[in-house]
């Protein structure tokens, strides 16, 4: 399953400056892990030691959040975004 | 002067230079800003502050940015007014309210932005841009107006229509997005990384921003005669304001301005959207976001920012935190118009009702010295009243119709 990734600048270190990258997997899980596999880094980041997504890193699913939705296992389908970004914003 | 010695991220440690940054490239942890207080206690004293103006900007050397001539309309230094009225409905003892209803654009958020668009400003940015539930949409098109900058203001479109007018009035770009506030809130974090130079407010200068916020706290303090209360209640929608407030006490001892501080920090929130209350009182150690839905617009955030941090400043200061509904809300307004002449917008009716739950089950109480924070005006959401106020009676211009109508009604009061 083929799906973009937008990364945010603060990550953009670690794609050569890229904002989006084409990545494979079936769950969001699987492809922040297929990104991290393309562009090292990514993993530590976004995930602490007991490989949850860190508190200040939200994703979404096109325009969900993938907290509502069964975070890390929501499967994904061909052609959608996953978006990263940062939680630190707002209020 | 300027005391700032960088910014340094609340999670990882991770230092920064004093920029346009907001997050930890590392761990996307939040930056906070760091002094040098050695330096700060060597000059501050309630002398040189009684000097300054009665604005936000009397405690400059506690705050991120210096400018003679900072973006300003008055911010800060409003009325703490001694509530006897209000306390003894609620059997409470010394119960003060600081009233920031009167800062210029009618909420907090003047502190907040005054501070912000003093550093956009100084880092050479020309366009002020938010994401708002409305108090800041109102204050940063103000302050962008003073200031000569032009605005970008990203709302949701259900906003009252108080809070779009106090906005578009100033001229700058209004955009209403199909979306709740954390919509809103995504799209201005994706924006501000596609478009570095804009200075989004609560996004890439948020670090400053949320400092305003440490002037509520010092107001107080001075206020009371340099001393911390007992208790404070403040109303959580990120949980920024709670979380500066706390740490506004603390730097106060931090630099002798105060003896010490055993302030309590309990935070409010509304039923329909009580992310933060809901943590507190699962003793969860995690916020699970929210989708709001509550009358106290300016409150919706389902997934706060610094919801961790607030929850933590609650659970460290032996604060309590609590939810009210809508009705609640709207008794909390009443409440507080009718005993103390002072008319809130919703999040201050959060804040009342919440005290005043607090107080019923004991949380709150009577031998403390209590200050609510009230933090926005009750024009702005005016629209939240309707059909539960108004004329006690219309009669026409005779005295007969009006003693028939109101007689009754005027034996009850003193004549």
């Amino acid at each position: 399953m083929s799906v973009t990734v937008r990364v945010p600048t603060q990550l953009r270190t670690l794609t050569a400056g890229r904002g989006e990258i084409e990545v494979e997997g079936a769950t969001v899980g699987e492809a922040l892990k297929a990104l991290d596999a393309a562009h090292a880094g990514f993993a530590e980041r976004l995930f602490d030691d007991t490989g949850n997504l860190r508190r200040f890193v939200n994703v979404f699913l096109a325009d969900e959040d993938v907290r509502f939705l069964d975070g890390l296992e929501t499967p994904v389908s061909a052609g959608q975004t996953v978006s990263i970004v940062p939680a630190v914003a707002g209020g | 002067m300027n005391y700032v010695t960088g910014l340094r991220c609340r999670e990882c440690g991770r230092q920064y230079p004093a920029e346009a940054l907001h997050v930890c490239d590392f761990c996307f942890g939040p930056l906070e800003v760091n002094y040098d207080y050695e330096r700060i206690a060597a000059v501050v004293s309630p002398e040189r502050i009684a000097q300054g103006p009665r604005t936000i900007w009397r405690y400059a050397d506690l705050l991120p940015v210096e400018d003679a001539t900072p973006v300003d309309l008055g911010a800060g230094f409003t009325p703490l007014v001694r509530a006897d009225r209000l306390a003894a409905e609620l059997g409470l003892g010394e119960l003060w309210i600081k009233d920031d209803t009167a800062n210029p654009t009618g909420s907090f958020k003047d502190r907040v932005v005054s501070v912000a668009l003093t550093k956009a400003r100084q880092l050479g940015f020309k366009v002020a841009a938010c994401a708002s539930t409305g108090n800041l949409a109102n204050s940063v098109a103000a302050h962008a107006a003073r200031a000569g900058m032009a605005s970008i203001v990203l709302i949701p479109e259900d906003l009252e229509e108080a809070k779009v007018t106090m906005t578009a009035v100033y001229g700058g770009t209004v955009v209403a997005v199909r979306g709740s506030y954390d919509d809103v809130n995504r799209l201005c974090a994706e924006l501000g990384s596609e478009n570095p130079s804009w200075a989004f407010v609560n996004v890439n200068i948020r670090t400053y921003y949320a400092e305003g916020s440490k002037t509520l706290a010092f107001e107080v303090a001075e206020q009371l005669g340099w001393r911390a209360p007992d208790h404070v209640v403040v109303p959580i929608a990120s949980g920024s304001q709670l979380t500066k407030v706390a740490k506004g006490f603390a730097e106060l001892v931090e630099v002798g301005l105060i003896d010490e501080s055993h302030v309590r920090v309990s935070g409010a929130q509304a039923q329909g959207c009580s992310p933060v209350a809901t943590a507190f009182q699962n003793g969860a150690d995690a916020i699970a976001p929210v989708r709001p839905d509550t009358i106290a617009k300016s409150l919706s955030i389902g997934n706060p920012a610094d919801g961790w941090y607030a929850l933590e400043a609650i659970r460290r200061s032996g604060g309590s935190c609590a939810a009210v509904t809508d009705d609640e809300i709207l008794d909390g307004i009443g409440l507080l118009a009718r005993t103390e002449g002072i008319f809130a917008e919703t999040a201050g009716g959060v804040t009342i009702a919440t005290l005043a739950k607090l107080a019923a089950a004991g949380e709150v109480r009577r031998d403390e010295c209590v200050v609510a924070l009230v933090t926005g005006h009750g024009l702005k959401t005016v629209q939240a009243l309707s059909g539960t106020v108004g004329p006690t009676v219309t009669i026409d211009p005779s005295l007969g119709d009006f003693d028939a109508a109101l007689g009754d009604e005027l034996s009850k009061v003193a004549r």
